[in-house]
């Protein structure tokens, strides 16, 4: 029963799961002909999962999705194109080996013949022509050669090319993440341009102020949800951050160990960004925990891994005064030795001090690997069983145990509680807090904001610079989605 | 637009349009580095015996470049796809020993059969795609299989190749040896076929970025068999080819095809991953590898065990020369 004939597309209860985690918890959406609706919210409020739907590349576990009135059972890309549903996504989709006109036939089936190639570059070129007067981007350059700006160019343009199927609706997800303002403008300019001819558009972004001034109507997803979706003049900025962080003040888990620590301690991490212009440090001292936040991706983990090089070998913008331990957010190709006992996978960050004579002295490393398993609370029968046996976040545990374990007195912590269950989070927060007593310096960078009530002190990245730079009593959600999605670049 | 804003995007095209010059410029380069190889082994051979650069002298040395140059063109549509074959030479081997008896004896039985190998190609092809498996290890097991059959086919060295296939090889077209002729036709017509077409551009690009040509609506499982089985036909070509010019054949005939067909691709401008290959530098780099491998050493007065130490000698001296160009580029 899909309702409203004249809507594009529309999903009605679309829910999806990646195994245990709900990625879309029953979304109703719709787009109709002529509007540009803006689609906002923080990281894994679902909407990328939504766009797949739209796009065709995800099919929902349940709900139903109609196009142009019509009921779709088997809803596919190719359906989706035939109906004239296109979407660029975030990730950039270009062939990096062939060329701009090569790129655009890929998306055209009927592109094929005698004389093709000419009409490929013919059909880009116009287009870009269209969207970005003066681009000088020839459809005869390889993608590979053109800067990530310029492929995005392509990649928008090559979207709004037309030829045998029908164009209705175009998701432009994050289409103006790697374009200078004078691009970005020209898009959103032809965007307007594109929708007051009767066509549609999905604007993803997260530059509010592009979503406010450029869509008809906004809508904001949280956990998987919708919280709301109203006319774009019924919102301002507030309004929007508001919807997307969830107005309601949270409680403070351990505002109190921050009250017992002395004022100034040592100096333990003095780094600043690689493209921070201004003089901003980041400054961690003996017994702080201090939180990277920010939306995922903005150089925090560069600026952890800059200064768990500087550790090792001096770097310029970075003062490290002592040993250093990361714990891997990516466990599996970063953190974990698959084919290794969970005793070896914790000794190996302390070789040194498990030595007797050259060899590795198997009684000191098991030592090593009990008292961290009983500290930590690793749950396994057999510490000398492959690392593999253990459950996640018992496989999360033995890596804390690997730093903590280690001399380092300053621990990086690289998102480290990605897919963790919350029992173990909890264990591990307390552990973390108490290790910060005993005078060791945490860097944590989180993309989960409740865990930054952890943290004394909160750095907000942006395009790999530091934006913010909060106390522990003037941190708030609305503070951080306020400056990471802030509008001056 | 603010006007200061225009005047910085106006820069930074002009900056980044003598950046692109640049990058063609060390494509070229990097485009002619088979050549510039090919013609130094050539010059090499020129100085040290001066007769052989003539009609029979390159009728003789380049006689067996061609059934070389078929392997790696084959190699190479295996590569355009990100994966490895292991088995061409094996593979070659069998063609070899089917075409000196089956082809020969039971003309109708013979064609099956080779038909049929390039159909077992192309369900390798699905295979690797459908169960995620990687080419190195399937295509591992396959030279075995390959080897054995070969084995089966023909337990010791000998049979004889079709009178046609023969009189085809021994061809001697006026003022330009026949090798020369063939390499051209191979490289050009593959060049049109996987370079100039509109179906070689999907295959190319499901080397380079697959996930990029699965949402844009083409069966990756289809080009995958395509691919394959184009691997498996020049294969054959290249089976045939080498019976045609010894005449005869023995199980292990193409045993070191496989690495020769993996170095011509890559001496000739192709990388491993990517989907960037070029099948007219393919066959240069087999050209040059056949060059250097015999006729050059034999005029060295270096002994022919060397052969395969000469061949990766040149394999490093032009990858390093490619490192070189691509540091510059940057």
């Amino acid at each position: 029963m899909v309702a409203g004939n004249a809507d594009i597309i529309r999903l009605n209860g679309a829910e999806k799961h990646f195994g245990a985690v709900r990625a879309l918890g029953g979304v109703d959406f719709h787009v109709g002909p002529g509007e540009c609706v803006g689609l906002v919210g923080h990281n894994g409020a679902g909407k990328s999962t939504l766009m797949h739907m739209v796009a065709g590349t995800l099919v929902p576990d349940s709900g139903q999705i109609g196009v142009h009135g019509g009921i779709e059972d088997n809803y596919s890309v190719s359906r989706a194109q035939q109906l004239g549903i296109r979407c660029v996504f975030q990730e950039l989709s270009l062939c990096p080996n062939l060329s701009v006109a090569e790129n655009t036939r890929i998306n055209h089936a009927s592109l094929r013949g005698f004389g093709w190639r000419r009409k490929a570059a013919e059909l880009i070129a116009a287009k870009l022509d269209e969207i970005f007067p003066g681009h000088s981007i020839s459809a005869s350059d390889i993608v590979g050669d053109l800067s990530i700006g310029r492929r995005q160019m392509v990649e928008v343009a090559r979207a709004f090319t037309v030829t045998q199927d029908r164009l209705d609706l175009v998701i432009l997800d994050e289409p103006t993440s790697s374009l200078d303002a004078h691009t970005a403008g020209q898009l959103l300019a032809f965007v307007r341009r594109f929708v007051a001819g009767g066509k549609s558009c999905i604007l993803i972004s997260h530059v509010l102020g592009e979503v406010l001034r450029n869509a008809d109507r906004i809508v904001v997803m949280r956990d998987g949800k919708v919280v709301v979706a109203d006319a774009a003049g019924a919102f301002d900025r507030d309004r929007l951050v508001t919807a997307m962080g969830g107005a309601e003040a949270r409680q403070k888990i351990a505002a109190q160990v921050a009250d017992a620590k002395p004022g100034a301690s040592a100096l333990r991490v003095r780094a600043r960004p690689a493209v921070q212009k201004d003089g901003t440090d980041l400054v961690a001292r003996a017994g702080e925990i201090i939180g990277l936040a920010g939306l995922a991706g903005h150089g925090q983990t560069d600026l952890l891994l800059a200064i768990f090089a500087a550790a090792s070998r001096a770097r310029a913008g970075i003062e490290v005064t002592a040993p250093v331990a990361l714990v891997a957010g990516d466990r599996q190709s970063d953190g974990i030795f698959p084919q290794w006992s969970i005793v070896q996978n914790i000794g190996i960050r302390s070789l040194a001090r498990l030595r007797n004579g050259l060899l590795i002295s198997p009684q000191r490393e098991a030592e090593l690997a009990a008292v961290w398993q009983k500290k930590i609370g690793i749950r396994t029968p057999d510490m000398n069983n492959n690392i593999f046996s253990l459950s996640g976040g018992n496989q999360q545990k033995a890596l804390f145990a690997r730093a903590l374990g280690s001399d380092a007195q300053i621990v990086l912590m690289d998102d480290p509680m990605r897919g963790v269950d919350i029992g173990t989070k909890l264990e591990v927060y307390d552990l973390v807090q108490e290790e910060a007593r005993r005078g060791r310096t945490f860097l944590w960078y989180t993309t989960e904001t409740e865990e930054l009530d952890n943290c004394d002190h909160i750095y907000v990245f942006k395009n790999g610079r530091i934006v913010a730079n909060l106390g522990r009593d003037e941190l708030t959600e609305e503070k951080i989605i306020q400056s990471s999605f802030g509008d001056a670049a | 637009m603010r006007p200061e804003m225009t005047a910085a995007s106006l820069d930074t095209t002009a900056r980044s349009s003598a950046e692109r010059g640049a990058l063609a410029r060390a494509r070229l380069l990097r485009g002619l580095l088979p050549a510039l190889s090919l013609a130094l082994v050539l010059l090499a051979i020129a100085w040290l015996n001066p007769r052989a650069i003539s009609y029979f002298g390159f009728s003789l040395m380049l006689n067996l470049a061609i059934p070389i140059a078929l392997a790696t063109i084959a190699q190479m549509f295996v590569i355009a796809g990100n994966e490895l074959d292991l088995s061409i030479g094996t593979f070659v081997g069998f063609v070899g020993c089917v075409t000196a008896t089956w082809l020969k004896d039971a003309p109708l039985i013979g064609v099956a059969i080779l038909l049929g190998s390039i159909g077992v190609y192309a369900l390798l092809g699905a295979l690797i795609h459908l169960r995620n498996l990687p080419s190195i290890v399937v295509t591992l097991g396959m030279s075995f299989v390959w080897q054995g059959l070969a084995i089966l086919v023909l337990p010791k060295p000998g049979g004889k190749a079709p009178d046609w296939l023969l009189a085809f090889m021994a061809f001697k077209p006026p003022f330009v040896p026949f090798p020369i002729i063939a390499a051209l036709l191979i490289g050009l017509i593959v060049h049109f076929g996987l370079m100039r077409t509109s179906y070689g551009v999907i295959l190319r690009g499901s080397g380079g970025n697959p996930a990029a040509l699965g949402r844009a609506g083409w069966s990756l499982l289809k080009t995958k068999i395509v691919l394959f089985a184009l691997a498996g036909l020049f294969g054959v070509l290249s089976g045939m080819a080498l019976i045609g010019i010894t005449t005869s054949a023995d199980a292990n005939i193409g045993n070191g095809y496989t690495l020769l067909a993996i170095a011509g691709v890559i001496l000739g401008g192709g990388e491993f991953v990517g989907g960037r290959v070029s099948p007219i530098g393919a066959v240069i780099g087999a050209l040059t590898l056949a060059l250097a491998a015999s006729p050059l050493l034999t005029f060295m007065h270096i002994p022919p065990d060397w052969q395969v130490a000469a061949n990766g000698a040149i394999l490093i001296i032009v990858l390093a020369a490619r490192v070189l160009i691509s540091r510059r580029e940057r």
